[in-house]
């Protein structure tokens, strides 16, 4: 186990010093460039805990995804090479704000749910038909409503993005 | 069985298991730039003589060298930065193209099982528990390497080639990632050596071959053909680089060591899509002759080699003979056909593995809900037709 904490602790003090950067640097790519990197850590924490399938689907939905079409949309607009000027605007102590609060319920829940319990020993591996067994027959419901959800929004962007 | 079903070495590894792995590794990665040299080579032989030119024939008997000495040119020529662009990014693309185009492979079963000091070991560098996802994981990041050098190299050309391309690639990577569901859904697995090893058996009749591309269909096959084909940038999907609109693409500032790492990532990539294509769809290794001895060691290997080489031969026939498509067009058939395509067939696939009555009735209502959807857009057509905009006509010249 001394093996996995120690690249515990490489990949946390990198996930920490990249998401430092996200919030600080002063051009948009070089953000999203900085978040792929905290992003490709939690992937590499979760095959540290044994999901692999989890890790894989990480790298797929969050990095090849998402920042991906964050990196997209500021192309199309406007991605300038070099340092902006008006990244930064007053409203950062509401963000501090807002940031706080968030570690505060989140963390409250999860030391709700999982604070006494501990890791066993030796790794559980999870097999992605377990994951998908638990899926569609414990978790149906929330998973349809999470589907409801998401369809919701991409009928919202079509009305929005549409001309007439 | 070395590192299989095992992510994390639990059981401990020793110095020949070390030794294996690394041994592996670099065998495959001395194959793959070899046969990448070659495969430049035939690709421009074969179509010169497609075009009913010579080709390369001066470096080397029939000019097999003329890669090589392309890419010791290469090697030493100045490399470029421009005063525009984003110095560290601009650096670091040409990587983010090339090292997922090699790890893909890694998850492609070349032969069977073979022992080596003692291990038994299976001629395949990596069988991770995720299998195909991780290839799905790996053309997501490819697109960083396309989108990222378009950015950084500040100049307008490349950026334009960029978003393309890799609007491209993320559309057909939708249909690359159904197509292969469908292949997961027989083989109920999503290890590559399970999916090989599903289509090992005798198929009808005993000749005809137990291949995914028969048991699924074809339709799973073709699709993944299209948008592995728009995945890897080939020729006719070759939008991000359209010499003739875009200058070259995204990779038009770049010179050198670094532009020749896009050209090696472009064709590890066919190479790459070819090999998956036979572990998916055309039974990978398996072959016909005898399982044991030393002949049963690398007869599958030859099988596998001859499978990938068809399918390269049919890249090259491609790229010589369909044009380019255009990007609106590339967008429709993304879309609108392949996705829905795709997903129908899934659905139709699904129901005939519960029940062959189910699968009945889910393809003739597929079908009723098809021609329904098809006569609903004949009518919208025509019902915009007469309002669009008459096509502006040529004023005469006074």
């Amino acid at each position: 186990m001394v093996a996995q904490n120690i690249v515990f602790g490489v990949l946390a003090v990198a996930m920490g010093l990249a998401a430092i950067r996200v919030v600080t640097t002063k051009n948009v790519v070089h953000a999203a460039l900085y978040l792929v990197v905290v992003l490709a850590g939690v992937a590499a924490l979760y095959i540290l805990l044994a999901a692999e399938f989890i890790a894989v689907v990480q790298v797929i939905i969050y990095i090849g995804a998402i920042v991906l079409l964050i990196l997209f949309g500021t192309m199309l607009t406007r991605a300038p090479i070099g340092r902006a000027s008006d990244l930064d605007n007053d409203q950062r102590w509401l963000g501090v704000v807002v940031a706080l609060l968030l570690l505060g319920v989140m963390g409250s829940v999860l030391a709700d749910a999982f604070g006494s319990t501990k890791l066993p020993k030796a790794p559980q591996i999870q097999r992605t038909g377990d994951v998908g067994l638990s899926i569609f027959q414990t978790y149906v419901v929330p998973f349809e409503v999470v589907s409801v959800l998401l369809l919701a929004a991409l009928v919202g962007a079509v009305v929005i993005a549409r001309r007439d | 069985m070395l590192a299989a079903g095992d992510p994390l070495f639990a059981d401990g590894v020793d110095l020949t298991v070390v030794l294996i792995v690394i041994a592996k590794t670099v065998v495959v990665f001395g194959a793959m730039l070899v046969s990448v040299l070659l495969l430049i080579w035939f690709e421009r032989k074969l179509v010169a003589d497609m075009q009913a030119r010579i080709g390369p024939n001066r470096a080397g008997k029939f000019g097999v060298l003329q890669t090589l000495a392309d890419g010791i040119k290469l090697f030493f020529k100045e490399d470029f930065l421009p005063t525009q662009a984003d110095r560290r990014v601009y650096r670091l693309a040409p990587y983010l193209a090339t090292v997922p185009a090699f790890l893909s492979f890694a998850i492609v079963p070349i032969g069977g099982t073979v022992t080596i000091a003692g291990h038994q070991t299976r001629l395949q560098l990596a069988d991770p528990p995720v299998g195909i996802l991780f290839l799905l994981a790996m053309s997501s990041i490819a697109v960083y390497g396309v989108m990222l050098a378009g950015w950084s190299s500040g100049s307008k050309y490349p950026l334009l080639g960029a978003v393309r391309g890799s609007a491209q690639m993320v559309s057909y990577e939708a249909a690359l990632g159904l197509s292969t569901v469908a292949v997961v859904l027989v083989t109920g697995s999503l290890l590559t050596s399970d999916i090989v090893a599903g289509q090992s058996g005798e198929g009808l009749f005993g000749i005809i071959p137990n291949w995914n591309v028969l048991r699924l269909g074809f339709i799973p096959f073709v699709v993944f053909f299209i948008a592995g084909t728009a995945e890897s940038n080939r020729p006719p999907f070759d939008l991000v680089e359209a010499e003739q609109e875009l200058v070259g693409g995204f990779h038009t500032e770049y010179s050198a060591l670094r532009f020749a790492l896009f050209f090696l990532a472009e064709f590890m990539n066919t190479i790459t899509i070819s090999a998956i294509m036979v572990t998916l769809f055309l039974g990978g290794p398996s072959g016909p002759g005898p399982d044991s001895g030393l002949i049963g060691a690398l007869l599958p290997v030859f099988w596998f080699l001859l499978k990938v080489f068809a399918m390269l031969c049919v890249f090259v026939w491609l790229r010589a003979t369909l044009p380019r498509f255009r990007y609106d067009r590339l967008m429709d058939l993304g879309w609108k056909k392949l996705i829905p395509l795709s997903l129908a067939w899934l659905l139709i696939q699904a129901a005939f593995l519960v029940d062959v009555k189910w699968g009945i009735v889910v393809f003739t209502g597929a079908a009723v809900m098809g021609v329904l959807l098809w006569r609903a857009m004949e009518v919208g057509h025509g019902a915009t037709e007469h309002e669009a905009p008459a096509p502006p006509k040529f004023q005469e010249v006074r």
